[in-house]
């Protein structure tokens, strides 16, 4: 676990559409911060490893088996929102974020490492 | 045969069998060493005869067996409207009759009298309608029906008439009571033998379709005898008396102004008896099992031939003949040797069938029935002494165990223990049981075994496939349930089931889910998932059900159930580009722009920067909008009369349009209205897959129509609807639906077929592969859309009509909500500051995408 010292407030939970995402700018860095059905929160890179451009937060978010997961707008490859593990290519991750909501306020931390 | 020259082969008629024969000929590599002269005296090309009732709902050009009037191969050579009058055996030529019309100099040449050498005749004139010679037959308003020309004189007739009479009850018949039926005339059939359809059918089964066909408004008479056709020069009655009466006992008159006679056909010999060939005692060119006559040089197939003896009226035997003779000429071993003349019909919307030894008269065979009066069904199989082979069958009111029944008579295959479940209702044969060599198409000659070749060795992956690589299925269509069950069962073997459920959250089809969500009046997903899935969806489940509830209310996509549903491009109101940018297309209907919205466009595209493009759709796309920008990018248009041109939904795109009647010298409607009226009806209704169409102003087909999913295309009387085209992977041409239309009807078959396809297509199908894989294909569309055969017309247009009316532009709604503007920014924490990932370059004096640098994979971004 990183320090929690470094996050980053975002916006509102509410502003996070349930099975849905919005991005944020965390130093610099577009982040995408989805809700799934049940409430829970999770952040990814927003950037779409397979074509390079800043989407991921605009998928479709959805359920593969008991994975929770959102899909690439652009080439639709699903995506684990708990590691950022690519369903469909093991070869591939993108960085998976700490992320907390305190007093309704949704805090972005460090990338996880990847294990 | 003389090497090294090339032979000439003269066909004789150009109907259904002589047309097969030339084909073949290409195909088979005949015209390599020959080339064949084709002479029919019908003023057009072969066309599908089996099917002539057709042609008052579609029209000629749909019957037609060679749509371009000529074959694609140059040394087959087809001479219409000219009549072989004459044979010259010792000379080997054919003289031949041509119109006045058909010459070249009309007052030195009326009428053309040329003189062709053969090698080789073939002769394929078919047969002539039997009118029995009934005093007064010769009155205006006597019919027979065998040619497009006999319709079109009945057609004509009819408009003047109230009621009319079929003289016999035969196959023939009543196919063509059915077309007076459908000309509104009161109709009657008068039929000498004591029940319908003699030939083919028992007592039993003959009384059972009586009760069929009366329901339907024919009046029947069996057991009668004509006497005399009444009227001074035009018919009005016929004089009918009792079978087995004397003459002179109480006649009875059944009042008329159109008389058909179907009382039979002859075979069309009298070429062969005027140069001396034989002819059998019941009429045909007598030919032996590789259908040449006595004279070497000269063959007989189809109707006018008689091999061994027997005519043959079906065209099935006709077409093996004509394979027979090809392969005689390239010296292969083919012989005919009689054929199956099974029967299976659907006579005034009644199945009919009548198969193998129907009347029990091999030696001890036992007959099985199963009747049922009030829905009108019977059944009878005759089986053989012993009960272990099935002879032959008659079905009346439900043919549904023909596919199964008839390859048993042919393959001797062993009968269940207990046969009589094969007609028990609900009896559900399995075709897998069938023998190799059972024969699933008669018309074309295909046994099962070629049918499973198709799938497992030649990739075909579905029944259309297997349609195109056997041939099956595309002659009469009785088999191609066969087909189908084959074709399933044949991957089921390979555990391939092939599962229509949308994805692993749902077992439905797209069409079960529709109606599942019309039923239950769902407006959210979770209901949905709840209800009928499992897990929480996809990107497969979700813009489909997005979809569904996008067709069947009229509210806006974005709202919060369902925004999160939306796929990609719906989810912004615009197409997402490689970089993450946007484009922008308006909707320009028909294509037609006024000079002040061009110059909108153009300043719009300019003050943002946007790369400009004319689509292939008649309009104009603006590249390279960001997320935030298209709010801004829209009021503009909007303000100027724009609205969203749905290039991001799957829903209607463009109808394409030529320039038409308004302009062009050969416009015959103006299409550019009637594109410009369907684009406009048809806007932002949510379907399957995405929908085009096109509308042209004459034949000469500058719009593409038949490239669309529904195309129309403009005639002298109006409009021809096609359906079921499109470009992109796998081009299809749109095909006939309906001929001839008003605007009216034009509309509400369209408004039909759209709801129809968009109710019970599957995700991502497109029109033509939805019409493909409908259970009975375009003539299932056209009896829903058209005959209104479901019922269903009325309830097809009241939905079409809700949306019509429900109609709103998504981008005009969409910026009038700060709601759904939220959405549109690049950062929830920094609205304003652009994705620092975008970078353009120019090329071309405009603005190109830079591709992103790929982020090492795993790496922290
Ligand atoms: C812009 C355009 C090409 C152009 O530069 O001219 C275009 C661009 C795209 N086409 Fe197309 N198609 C365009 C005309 C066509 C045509 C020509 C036509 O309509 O006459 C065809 C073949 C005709 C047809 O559809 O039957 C065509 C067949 C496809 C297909 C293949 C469909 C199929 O059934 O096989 C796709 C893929 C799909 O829809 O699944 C496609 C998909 C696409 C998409 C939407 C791919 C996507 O999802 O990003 C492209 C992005 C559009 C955008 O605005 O960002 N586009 N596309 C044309 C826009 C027309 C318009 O004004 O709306
Ligand atoms: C209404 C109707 C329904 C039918 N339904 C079925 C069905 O369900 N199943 C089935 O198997 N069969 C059916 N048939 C029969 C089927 O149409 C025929 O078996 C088939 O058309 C025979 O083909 P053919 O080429 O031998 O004869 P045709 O198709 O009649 O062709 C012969 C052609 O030769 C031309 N010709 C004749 N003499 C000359 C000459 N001297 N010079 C130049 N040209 C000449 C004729 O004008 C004609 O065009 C039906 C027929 C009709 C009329
Ligand atoms: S439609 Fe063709 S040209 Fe256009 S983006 Fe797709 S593949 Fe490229
Ligand atoms: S049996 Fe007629 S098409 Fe197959």
């Amino acid at each position: 676990m990183s320090a929690t010292m470094t996050s980053t407030a975002v916006c509102t939970v509410e502003t996070v559409p349930l099975e849905g995402g919005v991005a944020a700018l965390v130093d610099g860095v577009a982040v995408a911060v989805f809700r799934t059905h049940d409430g829970a929160v999770f952040a990814l890179s927003n950037l779409d490893p397979f074509s390079g451009a800043s989407v991921l937060s605009r998928g479709i978010v959805g359920s593969r088996g008991d994975v929770p997961v959102v899909s690439s707008p652009m080439y639709k490859q699903a995506f684990d929102l708990r590691t950022g593990a690519c369903l469909d290519d093991d070869a591939v991750r993108v960085t998976a974020y700490d992320v907390s909501v305190v007093d309704g306020v949704v805090l972005v931390g460090a990338p996880r490492e990847v294990t | 045969m003389v090497t090294g020259k090339r032979q000439r082969i003269v066909v004789v008629g150009h109907g259904m069998v002589g047309h097969r024969f030339a084909q073949a000929a290409v195909e088979r590599g005949l015209t390599e060493t020959h080339d064949v002269l084709v002479i029919g005296e019908e003023p057009r090309a072969a066309y599908d005869r089996v099917g002539l009732t057709s042609w008052f709902g579609l029209g000629s050009e749909a019957l037609s067996l060679l749509p371009g009037g000529e074959y694609d191969d140059p040394r087959v050579r087809l001479v219409l409207d000219s009549v072989v009058t004459e044979i010259d055996r010792v000379q080997k030529t054919v003289t031949v009759v041509s119109p006045p019309s058909a010459a070249v100099d009309l007052l030195t040449n009326p009428g053309a009298v040329t003189v062709h050498d053969y090698d080789v005749l073939v002769l394929a004139t078919g047969a002539a309608p039997f009118v029995p010679p009934v005093e007064g037959r010769g009155k205006d308003g006597c019919f027979v029906y065998r040619t497009i020309e006999d319709l079109e004189a009945i057609k004509a007739a009819s408009e003047r008439a109230t009621s009319g009479i079929v003289i016999g009850g035969g196959l023939l018949g009543l196919e063509a009571a059915n077309a007076l039926v459908q000309l509104g005339l009161s109709t009657h059939v008068v039929e000498m033998a004591p029940r319908l359809m003699p030939v083919q059918l028992d007592d039993a089964a003959g009384t059972t379709l009586v009760r069929h066909v009366e329901k339907l408004g024919v009046k029947v008479h069996t057991g009668v005898l004509t006497e005399e056709i009444e009227g001074d020069d035009a018919v009005t009655g016929l004089r009918v008396r009792q079978a087995g009466t004397e003459e002179g006992a109480p006649t009875e008159v059944v009042e008329a102004q159109v008389v058909v006679f179907s009382a039979g056909i002859r075979p069309r010999d009298a070429l062969a008896r005027e140069c001396d060939l034989e002819v059998a005692p019941r009429g045909g060119v007598l030919v032996d099992e590789q259908c040449r006559t006595a004279d070497p040089a000269i063959f007989a197939i189809g109707e006018c031939a008689a091999p061994g003896g027997t005519m043959y009226g079906l065209v099935a035997p006709g077409y093996a003949m004509a394979e027979v003779v090809v392969d005689a000429l390239l010296d292969g071993p083919g012989s005919f040797t009689g054929a199956d003349m099974s029967t299976k019909l659907k006579l005034l919307g009644v199945d009919v069938a009548s198969f193998g030894d129907a009347f029990a008269t091999t030696e001890g065979a036992l007959e099985l029935t199963y009747a049922d009066a009030v829905s009108g069904v019977y059944k009878k199989l005759v089986v053989s002494e012993d009960g272990r082979r099935l002879l032959g069958g008659i079905l009346v009111g439900d043919a549904s165990a023909y596919g199964i029944l008839r390859p048993m008579v042919s393959s001797g295959l062993a009968l269940p223990d207990n046969p009589e479940q094969l007609i028990l209702p609900a009896s559900s044969g399995a075709p897998m049981g069938m023998p190799d060599e059972a024969q699933v198409c008669s018309c074309n000659d295909v046994t099962k075994a070629d049918i499973l070749h198709a799938v497992s060795e030649q990739g075909c992956e579905d029944v259309a496939a297997v349609k195109q690589c056997t041939r099956a299925g595309t002659t009469c269509g009785s088999c191609v349930a066969t087909v189908k069950n084959l074709v399933e069962e044949h991957f089921a073997s390979q555990g391939l089931v092939v599962d229509k459920g949308l994805c692993e959250h749902f077992r439905l089809t797209r069409q079960e889910l529709f109606d599942v969500v019309a039923v239950h009046g769902y407006r959210r997903f979770d209901d949905i998932v709840e209800a009928h899935g499992t897990g929480r969806g996809c990107d497969l489940c979700k813009p489909a059900i997005a979809s569904i509830l996008a067709s069947q209310t009229s509210t806006h996509i974005l709202e919060p159930a369902t925004a999160g549903l939306q796929d990609t491009n719906d989810k912004y109101l615009a197409n997402i580009q490689r970089n993450g940018t946007y484009s922008v297309v308006p909707r320009i209907p028909g294509g037609e722009i006024t000079p002040e919205k061009l110059i909108v466009i153009g300043e719009v595209a300019r003050d943002y920067g946007l790369y400009t493009k004319i689509t292939g759709g008649q309009r104009i796309d603006l590249f390279g909008a960001r997320m935030e920008q298209l709010p801004a990018i829209w009021k503009r248009l909007v303000d100027a009369g724009f609205e969203s041109g749905h290039a991001y939904g799957k829903s209607l795109r463009t109808v394409k349009s030529c320039v038409g009647s308004t302009w062009c010298r050969f416009g015959v409607q103006d299409s550019v209205g009637l594109a410009i009226a369907l684009e406009l009806r048809y806007r932002g209704l949510r379907s399957p897959h995405k929908l085009k169409g096109g509308v042209s102003g004459c034949a000469r087909e500058c719009a593409e129509a038949r490239g669309k999913d529904f195309g129309v295309i403009a005639t002298e009387k109006g409009w021809n609807l096609y359906v079921g085209g499109n470009g992109g992977a796998t081009p299809a041409h749109a095909r006939l639906l309906a001929g001839d239309l008003d605007t009216e009807t034009l509309v509400s078959y369209l408004d039909r077929f759209l709801m129809y396809y968009v109710r019970t297509a599957d995700r991502l199908q497109r029109t033509s592969t939805w019409i493909e894989q409908l259970e009975g294909g375009l003539d299932r569309v056209r009896e829903v859309v058209v005959d209104d055969a479901l019922g269903l017309g009325a309830e097809l247009e009241a939905e079409m009509a809700r949306h019509v009316g429900g109609y709103a532009d998504e981008w005009a709604e969409t910026l009038a909500d700060p709601a759904k503007l939220e959405r549109f920014v690049s950062f929830v924490n920094a609205p304003d500051t652009p994705d620092p990932t975008i970078a353009f370059t120019t090329e071309r004096d405009q603005i190109q995408p830079v591709a992103p640098a790929l982020i090492p994979v795993g790496a922290p971004a």
